[in-house]
């Protein structure tokens, strides 16, 4: 690897902060802006997760009097902003604004983004967005309870609670969030094609990088479209103009539009909405497969069909959108085009899967625990994925749209798996980031409550979809599709659904605590090749290396490599001559 | 060797999920419609994706279990396997298709009405469901929502010749006959909806200024719940209907009771200027969103005919008067006192007091005995009313096409 020059960033000193606010206020360093987008994160994820505690007890308890007051406006209210928060502002954030911060300078053997200013203010922008979105709670009619996707005619006509200034502080939100995500998007993008270190190339670079790298490049792509549509809407909400809103008669009174057209708006949402998936997907595989050959102490299987897959998803994930829209009243002819593209991305998908498993044969398994975090993402991947399959299969998707089938496949897909993802990755990488290893034991309950719980959560919640049970509806009340039964397995769900939420106090009691008492963390706990795990020092300080970045002579998976010493080679570690 | 739990977990979980699959009595009713294509297409992607389920479940269970960590051991170094890789694309491609195929030939089914359907329109808008059928002719006329105002709740074009022998129902059920084709048009007055039978399988939204579709031959008689299947605001939940399933008899019957647009123009009975200044203001205030003025009962809310007298049992078990006071503060604080079978969505309405004393001007003369109100649906309209006086012309804006 001759080829590769002095390093950018080996030639520009870099200016170190003098103040404490500085440093860790407004900071430029990439490590302490991935901690301020994961605490912001998963303290706006916190306020999702109370929401739903509140739905799941109105669905299995409805007209119990401690939910009194707990009426449909705020049953609506509260779907809306545990859905937008939980897919953009915890799992988009955290995900890219968090592992994409702290892994892509590391992992590239960078000091730092190309743009740690902009960088900086990624994070602000950020903030002021989810400042925005909380303001909702406090304006004249409260949040918007459109529903997550935001549907006109209804988000801004009478019938929908929030539909004149909470829409408006929602979509003002997104736009700012949007603005937020491209100021960090351009970043990651910008340091992994240019601020790689020598000889790392790209087909060297661990997948967790090469995930963040195709999902941002979908988001730049993706987010634009709701950025669109969202200043559309406040057109149409202030200014009177018609977009999105035909003629139409709203509880009595004739409003003042005509000639928009609804569908224009879905088709924006989800040519964002499904690459969204995978902006959240992709990442969450690469840290996966990163997690999974790392304690399986195995090379991961395939690297380079993985690769492709990534990178196939992503240009497939742009041309699948209409698959939400199947019932919508397209034009028919649509279903055929989107049904088979939908299917066909889900042969890359499964490669994926089949690369992981295989990955564990005659592997040498840790069990730790970002391993069990690692290893229960795939097993509700899988599960997520293959209910994809059905509501994928546009004639299957009729019977089945707006019905829990479709609550529990996208939250097995895109919310727990991602979850699981987060966890395992946080369990990995806590040691590196603070210096302190998390507690072993507390991690092992948590784990166990949330998978457990999780899976018993939405593995049964397909079925309610068979009979028929239709989702965001704040009450059911008694039908004939609706027997006892299924009242009681909503019952059993709501006190799964409490159990999870209750033992993520363990997960932020295990942070808080292990941050002060932990035990000190090595520099390589787990025994990793990659490159955040050879800084000179752990925690890694302000630029991350020495004088000289390091110069990387391999890939991150060389493990078990026949005839060595030890079951692990770093990156860093010089290939020997080939005799 | 410590054992390793999780393998034991996943492998737990993998079969409880079979277990489940195979007791759980959650799987679709029995069908009402020609889509058996849906239901064996369904079945296929179970057995295609059950099996893969449960060969990398467990897969993963005893890998795990089997290649526990050792000290000293070292992997098995095998970054790739061309071969293997290929074949496993091959597989699952061909998997795709055996679950592709089928679903494609079902929609293009779906797509395409048989050509001897007949069409009935179903006309939505919050919270309720209103019916079309296009009448002697065979052909709906005109309609558009801006046409749409209190006497003339389908929004039917004036002076459209096509449109005066539609069958117009107001009422939230509607019946059908067996085993003939039918295509349903769908078209909303304000936000989204989507008329959904679980049976029948099939669904659509309704989306305002368009005119969607769908298809299905109903195949056993029975009363089937209509649901909303598309969030549309605050009572979404409570957009329910009825669609009964009956011979063909029992239904030629049922339609030729129903009024047509002309016996319904013909039919409005005009209302003191206090009443019609009340309707007026409950319209506009979207008060017949939730409730009827005609008798019709909606999940919403109670209807107004009769509303003034008699008692009503509330929801905490107590029974109240039902005078001014009452009807005031159900307007003015809704959450107040709830009729039992209800959901307290109501929210509290901005009136002055004079616009409060029309509304409940217009809910005195809503009495079922003696006097019939505007848009109740009457039988054969035209031959009882031979005042014959039409009040119905749309007024209220000026019409551009």
């Amino acid at each position: 690897m001759a080829t590769v020059e002095v390093p950018y960033q080996e030639t520009v000193p870099l200016h170190h902060p003098k103040t404490w606010i500085g440093k860790y206020i407004f900071s430029q360093d990439h490590k302490i802006i991935a901690v301020q987008y994961g605490i912001t994160a998963m303290a706006v994820g916190l306020v999702a997760l109370i929401l739903s505690e509140f739905m799941r007890l109105q669905i299995a308890f409805p007209g119990w009097e401690f939910m009194n007051f707990f009426t449909a406006d705020h049953y609506y209210q509260a779907i809306t902003m545990h859905g937008m928060i939980m897919v953009i502002y915890l799992l988009t954030a955290f995900l890219l604004g968090a592992f994409g911060n702290f892994c892509v300078p590391l992992m590239c053997g960078a000091r730092d983004m190309v743009f740690p200013f902009v960088n900086m203010l990624s994070y602000w922008v950020y903030l002021l967005s989810v400042i925005i979105l909380m303001i909702s709670y406090f304006v004249p009619g409260g949040p918007t309870g459109a529903g997550w996707t935001l549907y006109p005619p209804q988000t801004i006509t009478a019938g929908t609670p929030g539909f004149d200034w909470g829409i408006a502080t929602m979509l003002i939100s997104l736009a700012v969030f949007i603005v937020a995500f491209t100021m960090g998007g351009l970043n990651y993008i910008t340091t992994i094609l240019q601020a790689r270190t020598r000889g790392l190339t790209l087909m060297r670079m661990p997948l967790t990088v090469w995930g963040i790298f195709i999902a941002t490049f979908l988001g730049l792509i993706a987010f634009p479209a709701l950025f669109v549509s969202a200043v559309m809407m406040l057109l149409d909400n202030f200014l009177g103009t018609s977009f999105f809103m035909p003629a139409v008669v709203s509880l009595g009174q004739k409003l003042d539009y005509s000639g928009g057209q609804p569908l224009l708006f879905q088709h924006l949402f989800w040519f964002f909405g499904h690459p969204e998936v995978y902006i959240v997907a992709l990442p969450a595989f690469g840290v996966i497969s990163d997690l999974i050959s790392v304690h399986a102490r195995k090379n991961i299987f395939g690297y380079r069909m993985m690769v492709w897959a990534i990178v196939a998803i992503g240009a497939l994930s742009l041309i699948v959108w209409a698959h939400h829209m199947y019932v919508a009243g397209m034009h028919p002819s649509f279903g055929f085009f989107f049904a088979t593209t939908t299917l066909i991305i889900a042969v890359p998908t499964a490669l994926k899967v089949y690369n992981w498993i295989l990955t564990l044969w005659r592997a040498n398994i840790r069990i730790t625990v970002p391993m069990l975090f690692a290893l229960a993402f795939v097993l509700t991947f899988i599960v997520g994925g293959i209910t994809g399959l059905f509501l994928g299969n546009v004639i299957i998707d009729i019977p089945l749209s707006d019905t829990y089938f479709v609550v529990a496949h996208f939250h097995m897909v895109m919310g727990v798996s991602p979850i699981l993802a987060i966890f395992g990755g946080i369990y990995h990488w806590y040691p590196k980031l603070t210096g302190r290893m998390l507690n072993d034991t507390i991690g092992r309950i948590h784990f166990y409550f949330t998978f457990i719980g999780t899976y018993a959560i939405y593995f049964p919640m397909h079925y309610l979809g068979f009979i028929g049970v239709p989702r965001r509806y704040y009450e059911t009340g008694i039908s004939e599709f609706y027997p006892i039964a299924a009242h009681n397995l909503n019952k059993f769900i709501t006190i799964a659904a409490l159990i999870v939420g209750i033992s993520q106090v363990l997960f932020i009691y295990n942070l808080v605590h292990s941050y002060f008492k932990g035990k000190k963390a090595p520099a390589n706990p787990w025994g990793a090749n990659s490159l955040e795990w050879c800084t000179p020092e752990t925690p890694p300080r302000h630029g991350n290396w020495e004088d000289r970045l390091p110069t990387v002579h391999r890939w991150a998976y060389d493990f078990g490599v026949p005839g060595e010493e030890k079951d692990h080679i770093p990156q860093t570690v010089p290939r020997r001559k080939a005799n | 060797m410590r054992i390793a739990y999780i393998a034991i977990i996943l492998f737990l979980v993998t079969l409880g999920s079979v277990v489940f699959n195979f007791t759980t009595p959650f799987h679709f009713d029995a069908i009402g419609s020609n889509w058996n294509l849906i239901d064996i297409t369904v079945y296929i992607t179970f057995v295609v994706c059950g099996i893969v389920f449960v060969v990398l479940g467990l897969l993963m269970a005893w890998w795990v279990y089997k290649f526990q960590y050792q000290e000293g051991k070292f992997a098995e170094y095998e970054p790739e396997n061309a071969k293997l890789e290929s074949r496993l694309t091959i597989i699952t491609t061909i998997g795709v298709v055996v679950m592709l195929a089928p679903g494609l030939v079902a929609w293009n089914d779906y797509i395409n009405p048989p050509s001897d359907a007949y069409e009935l329109e179903v006309y939505s808008k919050q919270w309720n469901w209103m019916y079309r059928f296009p009448g002697a002719d065979g052909i709906f006329g005109a309609a558009h929502n801006k046409y749409v105002n209190l006497d003339n709740p389908f929004g039917m074009k004036p002076g459209d010749p096509y449109g005066e022998d539609d069958i117009l129902i107001t009422n939230k059920t509607v019946k059908i006959p067996v085993d003939r084709p039918v295509k349903v048009l769908l078209r909303s007055q304000d936000v989204l909806h989507d008329f959904w039978v679980p049976a029948i399988r099939a669904k659509m939204d309704a989306v305002p200024g368009m005119v969607t579709y769908f298809w299905f031959e109903p195949i056993v008689e029975r009363v089937y719940e209509v649901l909303c299947a598309e969030l549309c605001g605050r009572n979404h939940f409570n957009m329910r209907g009825e669609m009964h399933v009956v011979s063909m008899d029992e239904y030629s019957t049922w339609l030729n009771d129903q009024v047509t647009w002309a016996g319904l123009q013909a039919g409005a009975v005009p209302l003191s200027p206090e009443a019609a200044t009340g309707r007026d203001i409950a319209n506009e205030k979207g008060c017949f969103a939730c409730h009827s003025d005609d008798g019709r009962q909606l999940a919403t809310g109670p209807t107004w005919l009769d509303i003034w007298g008699g008692t009503v049992e509330l929801i905490d078990g107590t029974t109240r008067e039902r005078d001014e006071a009452y009807i005031v503060k159900s307007i003015l604080d809704p959450h107040a006192e709830i009729v039992l079978g209800y959901t307290p969505t109501m929210t509290a309405i901005e009136l002055t007091d004079e616009e409060l004393q029309s509304i409940l001007d217009y809910m005195k003369v809503l009495k079922s005995e003696p006097a019939k109100t505007a848009i109740e649906d009457e039988q054969d309209a035209s031959n009882t009313l031979p005042e014959g006086e039409s009040t119905s012309e749309p007024t209220e804006e000026p019409v551009t096409d």
